[in-house]
């Protein structure tokens, strides 16, 4: 029987174990080692540099332009989609008009609009970079966004978007606002429905109106959700390689305004054949979000309440 | 723990007697304000799903639409339905092609990902064996990884591969998918499997079903509405991965429709064949939208439940 057991567990695990090491966990060591090398790809031609890699990587300008856009949106983008999703989730949940008897209701048409809002989450980033990119046309008549501002006289607001410097990283932070603010209604509505009605009323009957109930109730009692959240969207944030591979003029441009480390590194690898350091690089991104991981653990903690 | 208290202490003033007066006085003031309220957070609501939802029809109708047309006059709708449009992605534009490519391959990691990944949960959940914890755990981290630094190696690995063909091959596509799935897979059936009574299969194993009979007869049939989140999941993950065949899948006969609708776009820029490449999209996203129309409930809760936990 013993035995039998045994056999069956190394029986179950070792082909998940095989896939998973092959493809996961030896790419994930060898990572490391190509890291210290000087490799254009070619079998047997890795030459040893140490640091040399690392070096190099804190005194690239280029490097560092990629990474202050992609902090600027680790800090931004999470802050504009979840302060939405939570405004959005509270509205759909307790935004309604007070009807039959009860104190608390969802807006009518609640599901519909979690339906429409969690669209762009299932379809893929190429189809949403292409829309934007077409949202975004800087021709005056042609580009979706400008003739619209044209057509209710909005003549001024007009823009090349992505095409100016200033603005093209926010043009690109939009589109990941955008497309997931949806997410995070479904995820915070689900947490709100778990929260007993009889809070929200005891706090209405003592005279709290939706503002207090949001900031004193609500809130306090979706923070674990928040903070998973957040750290989700961080990682979100971490890549935005596909928009800007798409959309960015020149990629990462203009004048590499949009530039981000995942377009980076896969330019130094797939186009420059510098492996070596653009595995440095790679690295260099897995410490940026495990450290976006543990300083958003340790700050954003507080004492779990319990209902 | 200071919200608890307060609501608990106040809990009994509902039901304790008030000068009627002020009550129907708070009430009215109450619905008053529900009243604005509603009217405001319906305008809001409204805006971005108008926001949200535009675009998505603006594709479907641009389909339908010459070129030409969905350049210089983007909101209007199609004058004349330009079904060519579709064929043309299907056969010019090698989009059937890339359909068909895209079927094979998640078909097959969707499939090798629920059988393995429920197979290492349920082992993982419901058998104690030492170094059980440290398998979970380097399951759990490889939701950490960043996909981008794993795939510079993952690249040189998978061109080594010793015997099998790996880089620009079903077999090499459908094995890295189902590699980079099983990770969240893992962790959320091995969830799963505990929340499971534990007495069916003792029963079946009294009965002297093997260990192998007891999994694929009775725990996977009751594993059931797990079984369909996660597969939600992971086909909408691998239906739309886009770095992974980028990097891995260089054969433009191979191409997966991500890579090759992002190929198209980023060689036309703001011109060529617009209709075609709008219908290529739509194409796209058949398969998913048909999904999503169908399982509403599932896709929201599964994509979000890795969240939730």
């Amino acid at each position: 029987m013993r035995h039998g057991k045994y056999r069956f567990i190394v029986g179950f695990l070792a082909l998940p174990l095989l896939f998973y090491g092959i493809f996961v966990i030896s790419p994930f060591v060898q990572a490391f080692q190509i890291s210290t090398t000087e490799w254009s790809g070619l079998r047997g031609t890795a030459k040893s540099v140490g640091l040399d890699n690392y070096a190099k990587l804190l005194h690239s300008d280029e490097f560092w332009n990629a990474l202050r856009h992609n902090v600027i949106m680790l800090v931004l983008v999470p802050i504009a989609t979840l302060t939405l999703g939570l405004f959005f989730a509270f509205m759909l949940n307790v935004g309604g008009k007070a009807r039959r008897g009860a104190v608390i209701t969802g807006v009518r048409g609640a599901s519909f609009y979690k339906f429409v809002y969690f669209f762009p989450q299932v379809i893929s980033i190429t189809i949403i970079s292409v829309i934007w990119f077409n949202i975004y046309n800087p021709d005056p008549h042609d580009g979706m966004l400008n003739s619209l501002l044209g057509a209710v006289g909005l003549h001024s607001l007009q823009s090349s978007w992505l095409g100016v410097k200033s603005i093209a990283l926010a043009c690109i932070m939009v589109v990941m606002v955008w497309a997931n603010v949806g997410f995070y209604v479904v995820l915070f509505s689900a947490a709100m429905a778990s929260i007993p009605r009889e809070i929200y009323e005891a706090s209405l009957l003592d005279g709290a109106n939706r503002f207090h109930t949001f900031f004193r109730i609500t809130l306090p009692l979706l923070w674990d959700t928040v903070q998973t959240g957040w750290v989700y969207m961080g990682i979100i944030a971490m890549d935005a390689f596909a928009l800007v591979q798409i959309m960015s003029v020149n990629m990462g441009g203009p004048d590499g305004a949009t530039d981000v480390v995942p377009l980076r590194l896969y330019q130094t690898a797939f186009r420059d054949s510098q492996f070596g350091y653009a595995a440095a690089m790679g690295v260099a991104m897995l410490v940026v979000t495990l450290l976006f991981a543990v300083l958003t653990m340790r700050f954003a903690r507080r004492d779990r309440i319990e209902f | 723990m200071t919200t608890e208290t307060n609501a608990a202490e106040q809990r009994p003033v509902i039901g304790g007697q008030r000068p009627g007066g002020r009550k129907s006085a708070r009430t009215g003031r109450r619905s008053s304000e529900g009243g604005t309220l509603n009217v405001f957070s319906h305008g809001i609501l409204f805006v971005w799903a108008l926001m949200v939802g535009m675009p998505l029809l603006w594709v479907l109708w641009s389909s339908f639409k010459s070129s030409g047309d969905i350049l210089t006059t983007p909101w209007s709708l199609p004058g004349k339905l330009h079904f060519e449009n579709w064929v043309n992605a299907w056969d010019k534009a090698n989009i059937g092609k890339m359909f068909l490519n895209t079927l094979v391959v998640v078909g097959g990691s969707v499939a090798g990902t629920m059988v393995l990944g429920s197979m290492a949960g349920y082992v993982l959940a419901r058998f104690q064996f030492p170094g059980n914890r440290i398998i979970y755990y380097l399951f759990v981290a490889g939701m950490s990884f960043p996909v981008f630094m794993l795939v510079i190696p993952l690249f040189f690995v998978m061109r080594d591969f010793p015997g099998i063909p790996l880089l620009a091959t079903y077999q090499g596509l459908i094995a890295v998918y189902i590699a980079y799935s099983l990770p969240f897979t893992v962790f959320f059936m091995t969830s799963f499997f505990r929340t499971l009574p534990t007495s069916v299969a003792e029963a079946a194993m009294i009965d002297g079903a093997s260990h192998a009979r007891t999994f694929f007869q009775v725990m996977l049939p009751m594993a059931k509405p797990g079984l369909i989140s996660i597969g939600i999941f992971n086909f909408l993950g691998q239906w739309n991965q886009y770095l992974l065949p980028m990097v891995l899948n260089q054969d433009e006969d191979k191409y997966v429709l991500t890579q090759g609708l992002a190929n198209i776009a980023l060689q036309q820029g703001y011109e060529g064949d617009w209709g075609g490449l709008m219908a290529g999209m739509m194409i796209a996203m058949l398969p998913v939208l048909l999904v999503y129309f169908i399982f509403q409930r599932q896709v929201q809760a599964g994509l979000t439940a890795g969240a939730l936990k």
